[in-house]
């Protein structure tokens, strides 16, 4: 007796589009609080401006603005969605998911729905699940979202991290293919060093302490060992980047870009040099203009140099996320066709 | 065995220059990695990844914010060495 399953497929991603909050946020705003100037700040990590979002800007909003962009570039409604994957560490709530009050505000209660939890590195795990969801004929077309809201996390005096993180949503629809375009995820963990990027204190000591607040016990903050995460990033994960590039059965001169997690221009050079990219493959920057989005760095740079690059429409990239855990993913992709 | 003084300033001075462009001839043992030399904590990653592959030794993170001085990490990578 055999049980029927449906043939194995391919995937490919149908379309990106994101949402960048509305306030532009220079160096010069941030460096007061933390004794720091513009030229160290991007000489350190190459950020310029950030955009941090308004109160009418939430997890949800921006999620919702830029899955309705990307649901328009892949001439499809949120009818079509059969598959919601939404990686996020700044929704406010434990539960129910982001991913369930995203499809209904969108307009599509019924389609399946979960949050990943897998801090820079979410977006990757999503492209990475998505795929094999698509293929395998458990969904039909997926929309996977990578939104932060990590102003409402960071520190404005932490002198080591105010300056980094950032705001803003991407998104990205996976759909069937008729060859293969999204290639293996090569992911993993790094656990033992769990403390280098850490948000706390734990929600619980709220309720244990309930004669003490914010101003006694902090706020879960963002806080990060900067080289030790800067070493693992470069040095790991290259040698991540190119066992995806080796899985993918490419060459990195096939490569049109290079589309890391924004975490610091530094790394991204830095990792690029070990993998010994050419000069042809372009790499995506967006963290000068943008800061560090984590979840949502990777599709909100994929859209960013698609618009100034449009002729990389249907080439190859490749995508990596990292972060706190320590875990990362990474796979090559076909990036979406010209919409 | 013991790796030479002598040799890994050498080597150091190589590296430091390769990874932050700084001069080898400026770099000397009393030469502070910061102050002096403008050796950033980013580069300073750099430079540490490149000596442990050169001299094959281990330098874990929690040493490396010791390594104040380039005699700190000369002294550091021979100690190693043994």
């Amino acid at each position: 007796m055999s049980i029927k399953v449906a043939p194995v497929g391919h995937s490919r991603i149908l379309s990106v589009g994101s949402y960048r909050p509305k306030r532009l946020v220079p160096n010069s705003e941030i460096v007061e609080r933390i004794d720091s100037t513009d030229e160290w700040i991007q000489q350190r990590t190459g950020i310029e401006t950030r955009r941090f979002a308004g109160d009418d800007e939430t997890v949800i909003s921006m999620a919702k603005a830029a899955c309705e962009i990307a649901l328009k570039r892949a001439k499809l409604t949120i009818a079509d969605i059969d598959t919601v994957i939404l990686a996020t560490i700044s929704y406010p709530f434990q539960a129910p998911s982001a991913a369930t009050e995203l499809i209904n505000e969108l307009g599509n209660p019924k389609a399946a729905a979960f949050d990943i939890s897998a801090a820079c590195a979410g977006f990757c795990y999503g492209v990475g699940m998505a795929s094999d969801l698509v293929r395998t004929g458990t969904s039909t077309n997926v929309l996977v979202i990578g939104v932060e809201k990590l102003s409402d996390y960071t520190d404005p005096d932490d002198r080591a991290t105010a300056f980094i993180f950032a705001d803003g949503a991407g998104a990205v629809v996976i759909g069937k293919s008729d060859q293969p375009r999204i290639a293996q995820t090569i992911w993993g963990s790094d656990a033992d060093s769990r403390d280098a990027i850490l948000l706390s204190p734990s929600y619980l000591d709220f309720k244990k302490n309930p004669t003490k607040g914010v101003a006694d016990l902090g706020w879960p903050n963002i806080s990060q060992q900067g080289q030790t995460v800067f070493r693992w990033a470069v040095y790991q994960m290259s040698k991540a980047g190119i066992k995806a590039i080796e899985a993918a059965g490419i060459t990195v001169d096939e490569l049109g870009a290079f589309i890391p997690h924004q975490a610091n221009i530094r790394i991204i050079e830095t990792m690029a040099k070990e993998m010994k990219l050419p000069d042809s493959v372009l790499i995506a920057d967006d963290i000068r203009t943008n800061g560090n989005t984590s979840a949502a760095s990777v599709p909100l740079a994929m859209d960013q140099i698609l618009q100034e690059h449009p002729e990389l429409h249907g080439k190859l990239a490749l995508l990596i996320g990292y972060g706190a855990g320590l875990v990362y993913a990474a796979q090559v992709v076909e990036l979406p066709p010209r919409p | 065995m013991a790796l030479a003084q002598a040799d890994v300033l050498a080597g150091l001075k190589e590296i430091i220059e390769e990874v932050a462009g700084i001069p080898a001839a400026t770099v000397e043992m009393d030469k502070n990695f910061t102050d002096d030399l403008d050796v950033d904590s980013l580069s300073m990653v750099e430079v540490v990844v490149a000596a442990e592959e050169r001299f094959g030794v281990k330098i874990p993170d929690d040493s490396v914010t010791d390594l104040v001085t380039v005699g700190d990490a000369v002294n550091f990578i021979v100690n190693a060495s043994k």
